[in-house]
């Protein structure tokens, strides 16, 4: 899927660069709300958990780790509560809004891994990790950018999962099931905030890396002087 | 290439597209301490009401076998004030008020000749810690015929010997798994549990299944939900 670009001349230079139109409205909107949402379902999350820093049983009780309290949203358990239950309506409805659109527009074909994608994984990799050349592409994201982002989206939904399963393990006994039981379910709950704070957090360095051109583009979703090879 | 713009007119194509995200600023409501505590109450209330449209009269909650059961001695006794309030378990009734034909003070005795049911259930703690145990005693159900309680009723709401309180809908209170339970594991409740009588509710979170039993009500409306709702719990916490 190549990218199409738009020449931009400079009205006093005459230089021209192009600029590509990256992030659709739809898609920068989701970021930020579902930006805002990850954060308060993770720190009221830490707080929740501090009420209960185990997974094993409560006779007798064996911590997992003391979370610090100054990294948990909510004050107390009931007011963990209430954000936890608030958020996970909004984290929800920006899922379904973005995954709804990403379908309907096709947009998806930009940011879905795909087995097209495999191929090029490798050498992504070899350019990433042990400073080969960089490999040229069309597209506005490359196989590892894909990948890193369909997992993210895999991740949420899994979160809302296990998340549901844990609040109607009876209602819903059979996604608790599915997941091994109740108990389970949460452990799963937590190892899935954890895979994705370290997309997050890989995620963040890349934005460091990539710099303020990079960054605005998701904010007016254009990308000026691209790194690939838009047509 | 597509097409060819200005940089002038890139820009302003660039600034609109960073205008329409100002919605996102909305969030930002939850910032404002006076906004904040509406806006988490509407979020509980909204949840709540999710969860009384999951909820299902006829769906029963998973029962185990006794092999699954958490030991007696390792089965929490989660109190937020006293192990043991000294119920004076001789002359203790329950005290039945409200919309009920039969009101009045109701002996254990009276309790122990409905039918008995004992279940394997799962007890789940807010907190998060969940253990299984033996549970004895009648369907809460078949109590609220025994009293005549009128069907049209809204609310079961219970007061407990350590001032604790709590309230359940009426569909929760009807479930057949519904208990107030005077065993646990197939021996007379203990002090720590509850003695003589407790609610047991497979269906619903640990801190609606009060111990210490003193007061039952059958009412319309509610003047108050119950001990931690009414410090910011959710209020229907069917699982």
């Amino acid at each position: 899927m190549a990218t199409r670009a738009t020449a931009i001349e400079d009205v006093r230079t005459g230089e021209v660069t192009q600029a590509v139109y990256e992030h659709p409205f739809v898609v920068r909107l989701c970021h930020w709300v579902n930006a805002v949402s990850l954060f308060v379902m993770v720190g009221s999350g830490f707080q929740i958990f501090r009420a209960f820093p185990s997974f094993g049983a409560k006779i007798p009780q064996k911590d997992l780790l003391d979370w610090p309290k100054a990294l948990a949203l909510g004050g107390w358990l009931g007011g963990a509560l209430q954000w936890h239950l608030t958020f996970i309506w909004i984290y929800i409805a920006t899922g379904l809004v973005y995954i709804g659109y990403q379908i309907f527009s096709g947009n998806y074909k930009q940011v879905l891994f795909a087995r097209r994608d495999l191929p090029g994984v490798w050498p992504m990799v070899r350019h990433y990790f042990f400073f080969g050349p960089k490999p040229l592409t069309k597209e506005v994201y490359n196989p590892l950018q894909k990948h890193a982002y369909t997992s993210a989206i895999g991740l949420g939904v899994l979160s809302v999962l296990t998340g549901l399963a844990i609040w109607k393990p009876v209602q819903l006994s059979w996604l608790a099931w599915m997941m091994g039981g109740f108990h389970l379910a949460r452990l799963w709950h937590f190892l899935i905030m954890w895979a994705m704070l370290a997309f997050v957090f890989g995620h963040l360095v890349m934005v460091v890396l990539h710099g303020w051109n990079n960054f605005v583009s998701m904010l007016t979703g254009w990308k000026k002087d691209p790194e690939y090879d838009a047509e | 290439m597509n097409s060819r713009i200005d940089s002038c007119q890139f820009k302003t194509i660039s600034r609109r597209g960073l205008l329409k995200l100002t919605p996102v600023a909305v969030l930002g409501a939850f910032a404002i301490p006076q906004l904040q505590k509406p806006l988490l109450k509407g979020g509980l209330r909204f949840s709540d009401w999710a969860s009384t449209r999951l909820f299902r009269s006829g769906h029963l909650a998973p029962t185990f076998t006794d092999s699954d059961l958490t030991p007696f001695e390792k089965f929490p006794i989660n109190d937020y004030d006293v192990d043991d309030p000294e119920v004076d378990l001789d002359k203790w009734t329950l005290a039945v008020s409200g919309s009920v034909q039969k009101p009045g003070d109701y002996t254990l005795a009276q309790i122990h000749a409905l039918p008995k049911v004992t279940q394997n259930t799962r007890h789940v703690c807010v907190e998060g810690w969940d253990v299984i145990g033996r549970f004895g005693g009648v369907r809460l159900s078949d109590f609220l015929k025994t009293i005549g309680a009128d069907p049209t009723a809204r609310f079961i709401s219970v007061e407990c010997a350590d001032d604790y309180y709590e309230s359940i809908d009426i569909a929760t209170a009807m479930h057949p798994q519904s208990l107030l339970c005077y065993e646990m594991y197939g021996q007379p409740l203990t002090r720590e549990h509850g003695a003589p009588l407790r609610l047991s509710i497979p269906t619903t979170i640990g801190y609606k299944q009060a111990k210490y039993l003193t007061h039952l009500k059958v009412s319309h409306v509610l003047e108050k939900v119950g001990y931690w709702e009414d410090q910011g719990y959710p209020e229907f916490y069917g699982l």
